[in-house]
This record gives structure tokens, C-alpha cells and sequence, in this order.
């Protein structure tokens, strides 16, 4: 198996109060890996350290073999300069709980904004798979809609979507479905398990469990900032080996 | 019971009609509000002391011209490089450097605080700090120093507004825009402004309106914008009151023209909000 992410010993804390106390995580490439627990737990600012939207206090991430956000040179790590930091993030793609699609810009014009603007795709070619982004999340014929104009569930399709155009190695999701109303819940998973079946690398904090059961090849529960256990959804999810997994479980289910 | 009422079973029953409240008294002061308004028109058209012919002749004359020229050009200049500057200074005070945040609070504390009129003055007299500013050719003759004192008192409001447009901006816009791979110069450009231009256009447009009316303050100067204009024509021949009309008649006109471009530069930074699609 190859890795595409790899954290080691990952530590932070916000004020004083520790947040991830030493996280170590191994993603295969292709692979899904659904982080469950606790609100609190410190699932967000994992994620947000992947792409060094929140800076580690100690620790490494490696995505695709490249350490993010610093650079090694004898024995210590150096903060890179912000350049370098936004081209990484170019390859790793997220989805955020609240959508955050640009208000001022229709659906074509947040799909497009990235590539064109960062990767320098030539805005023709850009419209033409943005197109055809659009239409992979169901929502062929809405280019010229405004966020506000859609419902939750088509914004998030739609930053899926934004996320995607950007062809990004790795796709973070940060709890995207619990800012949905439930019925549309379905429609934003059923294009996260497609993308799944396509062979995307996808790191997902979720709190639906039914999702992660049938979607992910890992699940990892993380509690008090600490992975307490991870491994097939069959064992984690089904047969629990600590007992803070399945007092969790149970709180859940 | 009179015999025309037929109380019919409920089931039946159709709905009674409703009469909305009169409202007599809506009728009263609406009709005297407008008579004292008449009476005020009135007094406007038959007063000969308005002398509107006057006003008539003048409306056009060069000097005035000049002088709304002038006028518009320190208004144009002031807006544009006090919203430059402010812009500059609004995202000093949202940076992270702890210098930089200071300077930026500092100015806009200092600039708020001097009344426009004071710094006017202080400019103006510059040559007394500073001999080397003011020789045989001053370097900061008088329109120099309504341009700077304009400019920099312009720009601590611009500032505040700016900032108050940018702050007004989700931070998640940020976050996605940064995940997407944008350096922070790119967001703010493509991301961020044209967002806080929402908040930032209303505040921006009542700025401009009072920047031109305000410019009015450089006549004390003896610089010659509209209002100097006119004063020098009615310190000659004594026709006060028609040329003062002359001078708001135009404050009047380019303001409504202003009002005017304020909508829709409005409407259009408001596309994607919701109320117009």
C-alpha cells in the first residue's frame, strides 16, 4: 500500500487548552478513512492541520510524501513561506461543514475561480470540466444559479464540486452533511460514496455512522485529542474493542 | 333583528366583506402639512429678493463653472486617494503585525480628533515648522494644503469603513479560499472586497456626498472652489442670497447625480445576495 497521508505525534492547542495530544494517522492512497467521536474530540482541527489551515504546535503531516507546511533541515522543521503553503493546498482539496461557496460568485464562477485563478487552466478548458463537475454532482443546468439560490444540500454538492476542479490528491471533509436539514443529507452522501467508488483519497469526519459502515475502509475514534482506536469499520463500529468506543456508539445510535 | 340581516346556518355562512379603518385624521395632517408647503413655495416664487433672474444669469458663468470644476476635482481627488490611503490603513489594522495594527489605530485616533477646519489651517501654515516648505515658490501653496488636509482627514474615516465592509465578511470565505490554494492578496482581491463592497458602497456613498458639500470648507483658504466663486462675485455687487442659490442649487444637482450612481453601483455589488435574483 502507498500512503498518501501521514501524521506523526501531531500536538496542538488553542490558549492553553490542549486539542490533540500526539496523534499518529496512516491513510492509504484510495482509501476512505472516516474520523468519528466526540465534539471536542479535536476530529476538526486534525483535518485542519492537514492542510495547515491551523499550524501543528509539534508533529509532522505528510501528503503524497511531501511535508506540509514546513520544510526539514538539520534536525528541526521550518515554517515555509505562505507561497509555497498555498501550493500545497491546491492539491489537497476540503469541504467544509458550512459549504462556504463565494456569495458573489454563481456555481460556475466558484468552480472555476481556483483553477483558473491559482493553476492558471486557461478559462476556456476550466468552464469545460467545471461543466462537467457540475453535472457529476446532479446539478447540470444550475452554472448560473447564486449560492444563496440553492438548497444546502446543492451548495455542498457544489463545493464538492469547487474542490474537485482543483484535481487535489487528497479530499478533506469536515463534517459536511450536519449543517444539512436530514432529507437532504442523502443526496451529498450519495456523491461522496460515487467519488469513493472512483478512487479518491478521502479523510471524512462525520457523524453518520451508517456512512462510515458502508463507505469507509478505515474508521478512527478519536477522543480527548488521541486516537483511542482505528481499524475496519467491521471492528470498530461492530466490535469495539475500548469501552470509550462504545459508550460512544451507544450515545450515538 | 331587522328582516334584511338572514343569519345563515354556519355551514353556509360565506365570509363578511371587511371594511378597512377610516382614518380622518390621516386626511387633516396631510392637508396641512401640505398647505404649509404651499405657503413656503409660494413665498419662494413672489419674493423679489430671491431674484431668480439673477440666479438665472449666473448659473452658468465662468467663474462659477470654474469653481464647480474645482470643486469636483479636490472631491474626485480627496475620495479617491482618502479611500486609497484608508484602504491601506484598514488592512494594516486587520494584519497580524502588532506595529502595524498600532499605526494604523494611531492615525485614525490623531485624524478623527482634529477638527478638518484646524488641520486646514495647520497646513496652510506649514512654512512656520518647516521654513524649507515655504520659500519665494511655496511647496505647499494653499491648494496643496486643502489637498493633503482633504486627504488625510478622509482617509481615517475611509479607513473604519473599509474595515467595517472587510469585517462583515464571513471568515469561512477566507478559510475556503485559502484551502483552494489562494495567497491571502488573492483572496482579498477576489474574495473579500468584493464582498465587503456591500457593506462598504452605502457608508462610501454618503462619504462622497459629504465630501463635496465639506470641500465648501476650503473658501476660508481663499482657495476657489464653487463656494469662493460666488463669494468673490457678491463681495463685488452685493447680490448675496442669489448667488449663495447659485452655489446650492449645484451642491443639489451633483449630489441627487451622485445618489443616483450610488444605486447602481449598489445593485450591482449586491448581485448573489439574494433580494434581486
Amino acid at each position: 500500500m502507498t500512503v498518501a497521508v501521514a501524521v506523526t505525534d501531531l500536538h496542538k492547542s488553542f490558549g492553553g487548552t490542549p486539542v490533540l495530544r500526539g496523534v499518529d494517522l496512516s491513510v492509504a492512497r484510495g482509501s476512505v478513512t472516516c474520523v468519528i467521536g466526540p465534539s471536542g474530540s479535536g476530529k476538526s482541527t486534525l483535518l485542519r492541520c492537514l492542510n495547515h489551515l491551523e499550524k501543528p504546535d509539534h508533529g509532522e503531516i505528510e501528503v503524497d510524501g511531501v511535508l506540509v507546511g514546513y520544510r526539514r533541515h538539520r534536525g528541526k522543521l521550518y515554517e515555509l513561506k505562505e507561497k509555497v503553503i498555498a501550493g500545497q493546498r491546491a492539491s489537497i482539496g476540503m469541504v467544509f461543514q458550512g459549504f462556504h461557496l463565494f456569495g458573489h460568485l454563481t456555481v460556475l464562477e466558484n468552480v472555476i475561480e481556483a483553477p483558473v485563478g491559482v493553476l492558471g487552466v486557461p478559462r476556456g478548458e476550466a468552464v469545460e470540466s467545471a461543466a462537467a463537475l457540475i453535472a457529476r454532482v446532479g446539478l447540470a443546468g444550475r452554472e448560473g444559479a447564486y449560492p444563496r439560490q440553492l438548497s444546502g444540500g446543492q451548495q455542498q454538492r457544489v463545493a464538492i464540486a469547487r474542490a474537485l476542479a482543483m484535481r487535489p490528491k487528497v479530499m478533506l471533509f469536515d463534517e459536511p452533511t450536519s449543517a444539512l436539514d436530514p432529507e437532504l443529507v442523502g443526496e451529498v452522501l450519495e456523491v461522496m460514496k460515487d467519488l469513493a467508488a472512483d478512487g479518491m483519497t478521502m479523510i471524512v469526519v462525520t457523524h453518520e455512522i451508517g456512512f462510515a459502515r458502508s463507505v469507509a475502509d478505515t474508521v478512527v475514534f478519536l477522543d480527548e485529542g488521541s486516537v483511542v482506536e482505528s481499524g475496519p469499520p467491521g471492528v470498530v463500529l461492530d466490535a469495539p474493542r475500548h469501552v470509550r468506543t462504545r459508550e460512544f456508539l451507544a450515545r450515538v445510535r | 333583528m331587522s328582516a334584511s340581516t338572514v343569519v345563515s346556518p354556519v355551514s353556509v355562512r360565506k365570509a363578511a366583506e371587511i371594511v378597512p379603518l377610516r382614518r380622518p385624521g390621516r386626511w387633516v395632517s396631510a392637508s396641512l402639512v401640505l398647505l404649509a408647503l404651499l405657503v413656503v413655495l409660494w413665498s419662494v416664487v413672489t419674493n423679489p429678493q430671491f431674484q431668480w433672474g439673477v440666479v438665472v444669469r449666473y448659473f452658468t458663468t465662468e467663474a462659477v463653472l470654474r469653481g464647480l470644476g474645482l470643486t469636483l476635482w479636490l472631491t474626485a481627488l480627496t475620495v479617491v486617494l482618502g479611500f486609497a490611503i484608508g484602504g491601506v490603513l484598514a488592512v494594516m489594522r486587520l494584519s497580524g503585525n502588532p506595529v502595524l495594527v498600532g499605526v494604523s489605530w494611531g492615525y485614525v485616533w490623531l485624524f478623527r480628533s482634529v477638527p478638518l477646519l484646524v488641520q486646514l489651517l495647520f497646513w496652510f501654515n506649514i512654512g512656520a515648522l518647516y521654513p524649507v516648505l515655504s520659500g519665494a515658490t511655496p511647496v505647499i501653496g494653499p491648494v496643496t494644503a486643502v489637498i493633503i488636509g482633504l486627504v488625510l482627514h478622509e482617509a481615517a474615516y475611509a479607513a473604519e469603513i473599509v474595515r467595517g465592509g472587510i469585517l462583515s465578511v464571513d471568515a469561512g470565505q477566507v478559510e475556503a479560499a485559502l484551502a483552494l490554494g489562494m495567497r491571502r492578496g488573492r483572496v482579498l482581491r477576489r474574495i473579500v472586497l468584493p464582498q465587503a463592497m456591500r457593506a462598504i458602497i452605502p457608508a462610501a456613498g454618503n462619504m462622497l456626498i459629504g465630501t463635496l458639500k465639506g470641500t465648501s470648507i476650503v473658501s476660508v483658504l481663499a482657495v476657489q472652489d464653487l463656494l469662493y466663486s460666488v463669494q468673490l462675485i457678491y463681495n463685488r455687487n452685493y447680490l448675496i442670497i442669489p448667488l449663495l442659490l447659485v452655489a446650492t442649487i449645484w451642491y443639489v444637482l451633483v449630489t441627487s447625480l451622485l445618489s443616483v450612481g450610488q444605486y447602481y453601483v449598489e445593485r450591482y455589488y449586491s448581485r448573489g445576495a439574494g433580494r434581486l435574483s
